[in-house]
């Protein structure tokens, strides 16, 4: 049986409203907030980024994982939002947590999707022997240009899988990516904030590949929504995943477990994995989990995962994201602009 | 600052939290040294650190050295954790008015400095106050 072992998540203290940010440029907030389905999004401290939250989401799935860290023989990064352009984060993450220096260790980067990239190969290395354990995160402080309507979403956060073939939490049922050319969002080599296409990242860009993802791998598990217990999508805002539920034929009860982004925002790589790990927070036995993550450029993975006995003896060795999600403090905008860089502070 | 060979170096200590035990008098340290400060024995182990601890006393820093400009107003702390050792760490992400002495903390895994726009980050270990 290959599956998680272990699993972590971490989002920063720091919280700023939709309200804070809307006054800043004049825009209404309630319009905002109902269209978006974000109330709030978690905002990064000056000394963290990427790395230190990945750093931390790791170091909870080590713990419910049980392991040594000697054992794991791969660790990815999946983020937009590198600390170094050249020089690997996982390396220090890797180090950090007592994984080197027998191991493969490599960033990687499709957008949104990164994260779940990184879960998606260690899950083929565990599967076919190579490695014992593989180390998966998707972590990012995600960037939004000012009064750009990313602004009011984009958030930092993470979450961490380790895979594995024993001792099992949650069971691979089966895999499916959806995957095309479609240019709907990118972020040129040097810029300092994403490009997006508006409304053609909807219909043609998360639509098309989540819906068709999610059909793939449910087709290839002969599975209907009525045998899924949750589904958790990824969430540029909460507007999209919440459709693409109802689209697919999913209950509220099956989708609002893992529906992270009106209060935590779009984590980018952590986003979908995140919805993960709030929905392992609470899934009992024989549960059946869909994900499907959705990287702009573009292309969706799925996963179709059974809970099994396990999860209930080492959930509560690590915070639950709701630890972190009620951990907080609310920054203005000011400070928002001065945490994010956006301020231009004495030349270095 | 620190030059990036010794922070090469120092990576245990920085990134694991590794600490020495003096393996005749008991006595816990960090960094680890190659003499107990207490009895004077070589006979020092490698141990990893307890990642808890308390305040034993704490000073709020508004007129920072060059490189933490962005940081200031920020607590510093004297840590002792939950096996006796005691280091100095930067209290974050705690309003100044919930730092206080005898408060537990976490260790928390943070950038430490950054060397400009193009130079090297240097991660480590700062605390948080369990609320």
């Amino acid at each position: 049986m290959t599956g998680i072992v272990g699993y972590g998540c971490y989002v920063p203290k720091r919280r700023i409203k939709v309200e804070e940010i809307a006054a800043q440029w004049g825009e209404n907030a309630e319009t905002l907030k109902n269209g978006l389905l974000v109330r709030e999004k978690t905002v990064p401290a000056k000394d963290e980024d990427s790395v230190t939250i990945a750093y931390e989401a790791a170091r909870n799935a080590l713990k419910r994982a049980e392991i040594d860290p000697q054992e794991i023989g791969a660790v990815y990064i999946g983020s937009e939002s590198k600390p170094y352009a050249v020089k690997p984060s996982a390396t220090i993450v890797a180090d950090a947590l007592g994984i080197t220096p027998a191991v493969h260790v490599a960033d990687y980067e499709f957008a949104c999707k990164a994260g779940s990239e990184t879960v998606f190969v260690v899950y083929g290395l565990v599967k076919s022997g190579e490695i014992k354990y593989g180390l998966g995160i998707g972590s990012d402080t995600s960037q939004g240009a000012p009064k750009d309507p990313l602004e009011y979403t984009a958030a930092a956060g993470g979450a961490a899988f380790i895979m594995g073939n024993d001792n099992v939490i949650a069971e691979v049922i089966a895999t499916y990516s959806y995957t095309t050319d479609t240019p709907d969002f990118w972020r040129r080599d040097g810029q300092s904030y994403p490009t997006h296409t508006g409304p053609f990242t909807g219909a043609p860009a998360y639509f098309h590949h989540t819906l068709n993802s999610a059909k793939g791998v449910m087709e290839k598990a002969k599975m209907t929504p009525k045998d899924i217990t949750y589904c958790v999508f990824h969430q540029p805002n909460g507007a999209f995943p919440l459709r693409a539920s109802k689209m697919l034929g999913f209950t509220k009860e099956q989708f609002e477990p893992g529906w992270v982004a009106p209060y935590i925002g779009n984590t980018y790589s952590g986003c979908s994995l995140l919805g993960l790990a709030s929905v392992l927070d609470i899934a009992k036995a024989n549960d059946i989990i869909l994900v499907t993550s959705f990287g702009s450029g573009a292309g969706s993975d799925s996963f179709i995962f059974r809970v099994t006995e396990r999860l209930e003896k080492v959930r509560n060795n690590a915070p639950l994201l709701k630890y972190y999600a009620d951990r907080k403090q609310y920054v203005n905008y000011a400070t928002y602009a001065f945490l994010r860089g956006k301020i231009k502070m004495r030349e270095d | 600052m620190l030059t990036i060979p010794r922070n090469w170096r120092e990576k245990p200590q920085r990134y694991m939290l590794k600490g020495g035990k003096c393996k005749d008098c008991g006595y816990t340290m960090y960094p680890a040294r190659k003499v107990c400060p207490k009895c004077h024995s070589e006979n020092i182990e490698i141990i990893d650190l307890p990642r808890e601890g308390k305040i034993l006393t704490y000073t709020v820093i508004y007129s920072a050295p060059e490189g933490f400009e962005d940081f200031s107003p920020y607590a510093v702390a004297i840590v002792e954790l939950t096996n006796g050792a005691r280091l100095m760490l930067q209290i974050v992400d705690t309003d100044f008015n919930n730092i206080e002495i005898g408060k537990k903390v976490s260790v928390v895994f943070r950038r430490l400095f950054v060397e400009g726009k193009a130079g090297i980050i240097i991660y480590g270990p700062k605390a948080i106050v369990e609320d």
